[in-house]
């Protein structure tokens, strides 16, 4: 097995990007300032340089056009990795991304797929706004036909990008923008499938299940409540859709206590999802009853104070799970 | 432009016209026996008939290569068959039958045969706009000289998707041929009174694309207008785009009473009946006698009629079709 490498989280996605360009001539890249200036966030740096214009495609600001193509291009052999700047463009690909690449396979009665990523990055934290800030995981989660990863670490970040690009369905790869600059050791091993969760800690007295960058709030606040004696589990779904149900549930039988942090708003989210699943399959093992936090409804304010109001934070969640031992 | 650049293949053998006349007259009798079946009832959802559009469909398939993509439109069954789908797959699809292209999940405007490079028929108006552009980037990036062709309604005309696919394939030169089937509608509204600016064609050319209207109602001219666009984007030189004046036979959808059309345009129209106009043409020209066109539509009528049997006579698809193929 190669040796572990000290990447950021967008080094870890860009270096998985080289790895299935290099071992696969049908992955290709587009999206809006990919190419030869190496993308907004240097997610891409290079790539233009190795691979040429035919497989690096520099757009114009057209996401509605510029995506459908990708997703005929993907229909006709190719694997495209289409980008939306921020989250929030994710609205403008709607239409191609919901009633066209979701719907193909089934509507083609399996004789024809859409082998695509999109990528693009969300996430509050660094004051971008109204925006410049949503993650539409939970949309995007809600369409059949759609997968969707949220990865926490530089290294599913690798290994969920290279899974995503070999997978033979649409999948939306979230970037938690915050996370990019987080470093961690990245091993370029054998390609992951997706579907399947982490226990990040492991604890006996409550099971956090935690996405994206919730992870690593959850992991502070568990330091904390570790210094009183109380010991957190941490699940990370890495993927959203499909959600590995039974890694999740066999935590909580273990813990018998259940909170679901997310990001995003919390009204008709994710952690309804999960915490119903939980309570439909795990109810008799509960010993209160499953618990959720997430972000207020609202759009997220630009103020650098009202801003870390809107979401939960490492405090929040060990209060919380305070609250639910008390 | 440069399209002068690229040699015009030669003028269509008889044996080509023949065969386009028979592939209009397939479509025209299937289009009638599914609003026979629609009005009785047996069509699950809408269904929208191509019939007197069929020398667009025609005149434009016929002039590509199996290796070509297409895209269609909710009008889309002449297509299908220009592209050579199965005439008994088809109806059974359109029947929602288990027997049917696509299982009977997909009915008459979602049908996906990816074995022919029909990127399938579209409910979205505009829909199928970017996967055929899209078809022309892979393409490209595959070194291949496969060309696609998007095929919409006057509609569309005024979607956004259209004109940032043509903007993208003229500054790449993607091999796309943009056909717009102007019907004159988009369901009961004329287009005069949806589309601004003084020309249609102004839609291609601001792009700097070669931009050209033919008489939609005469396959020859449509497949000749074709033609020259298919070459021109084998050769790299990027996109073209066709408006081909075409009418309606029928209503919007099955059922509709069409109001809004009146009869001395109907008249007007259906004297120019692309299939009348094709059988004539090869009669006054010796390549075809009376007993040859009948015998055309002899043929038709039995591959529609067994069609309809079959696919009467097919079962609904399994209950546990319903939960496959959602994921690869
Ligand atoms: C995006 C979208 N808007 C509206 C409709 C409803 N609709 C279906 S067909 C149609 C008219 C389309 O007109 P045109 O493109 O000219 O094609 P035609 O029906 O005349 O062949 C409309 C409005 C739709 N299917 N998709």
């Amino acid at each position: 097995m190669a040796e572990p490498r000290m990447l950021t989280y967008r080094e870890a996605v860009l270096d998985a990007l080289f790895a299935e360009m290099r071992a696969d001539p049908a992955v290709m890249i587009i999206g809006e300032d990919v190419g030869a200036a190496g993308g907004v966030f240097k997610q891409t740096e290079g790539l233009f340089a190795e691979f040429g214009a035919l497989r690096v495609v520099d757009t114009p600001i057209s996401e509605p056009g510029a995506f459908g193509m990708a997703v005929g291009a993907a229909m006709t052999g190719m694997r495209p990795v289409f980008e939306v700047m921020f989250g929030d463009f994710m609205t403008l690909c709607m239409d191609q991304l919901v009633n066209q690449a979701a719907k193909v396979r089934y509507m083609s009665n399996g004789r024809a797929g859409v082998p695509l990523v999109l990528r693009t990055t969300m996430g509050t934290g660094a004051n971008l706004g109204p925006q410049h800030s949503q993650g539409f995981y939970a949309w995007a989660a809600h369409v059949p036909g759609l997968k969707v990863v949220a990865p926490a670490t530089p290294q599913d970040a690798h290994d969920l990008m290279r899974a995503a690009i070999r997978d033979d369905d649409p999948v939306l790869f979230f970037e938690d923008r915050m996370l990019y600059t987080a470093r961690g050791p990245v091993v370029a091993g054998e390609p992951q499938t997706l579907g399947r969760a982490r226990v990040v800690r492991q604890g006996r007295d409550v099971t956090i299940v935690a996405i994206g960058r919730m992870v690593a709030f959850a992991q502070a606040a568990a330091e904390e409540l570790a210094r009183e004696g109380v010991e957190v589990e941490i699940v990370d779904p890495r993927t959203i859709a499909p959600l590995d149900r039974r890694t999740i549930i066999a935590s909580v039988k273990r813990t018998h206590r259940a909170l679901v942090v997310d990001g995003a708003p919390l009204a008709y989210g994710v952690t309804g999802e999960i915490a119903s699943i939980i309570a439909e399959e795990a109810f008799d093992w509960l010993d209160a009853p499953v618990s959720r936090l997430g972000a207020a409804n609202v759009p997220v304010p630009i103020s650098r104070s009202l801003e870390p109001l809107s979401r939960p934070d490492a405090s929040a969640i060990a209060q919380r799970v305070r609250a639910m031992l008390a | 432009m440069t399209a002068q650049s690229v040699k015009t293949p030669d003028a269509p053998a008889p044996a080509k016209l023949l065969e386009m006349h028979r592939a209009m007259v397939l479509i025209r009798r299937f289009e009638e026996a599914v609003r026979v079946l629609a009005t009785a009832g047996a069509v699950p959802g809408l269904v929208h008939l191509c019939a007197g559009q069929e020398a667009t469909n025609v005149g434009v398939i016929a002039a590509l290569e199996p290796r070509d993509a297409i895209a269609s439109h909710h009008r889309g069954h002449g297509h299908c068959l220009a592209r050579g789908a199965p005439v008994d797959g088809l109806m059974a699809e359109i029947l929602g039958k288990e027997t049917g292209m696509c299982g009977g999940r997909s009915g008459s405007m979602h049908v996906i045969d990816l074995e022919r490079n029909n990127l399938g028929t579209n409910g979205i108006v505009g829909g199928g706009i970017p996967l055929a552009a899209g078809a022309a980037l892979s393409a490209r990036a595959r070194g291949s000289d496969a060309a696609s062709v998007c095929f919409f309604g006057d509609g569309a005309l005024n979607q956004g998707l259209l004109h940032e696919c043509m903007n993208m394939a003229a500054i790449w030169k993607l091999a796309v041929v943009f056909v717009c089937e102007n019907n004159g509608y988009g369901e009961f509204t004329a287009i005069d009174d949806v589309t601004a600016g003084p020309s249609l064609l102004a839609r291609g050319e601001v792009f700097g694309i070669p931009s050209s209207m033919v008489d939609g109602m005469d396959v020859r001219a449509v497949h000749e207008a074709a033609r020259g666009a298919v070459a021109r984007a084998r050769a790299g030189q990027g996109p073209s785009f066709i408006i081909c004046n075409t009418w309606r036979f029928g209503g919007h959808h099955v059922g509709d009473k069409q109001d809004y059309k009146d009869d001395a345009e109907a008249r007007a129209w259906r004297a120019r009946d692309p299939i009348l106009k094709s059988a004539a043409q090869l009669q006054d020209e010796g390549h075809a006698s009376e007993a040859d066109l009948r015998a055309v539509e002899h043929e038709a009528d039995a591959l529609v009629k067994r069609a309809v049997e079959a696919a009467r006579a097919a079962p609904e698809p399994a209950p546990q079709r319903l939960l496959e193929h959602v994921h690869g």
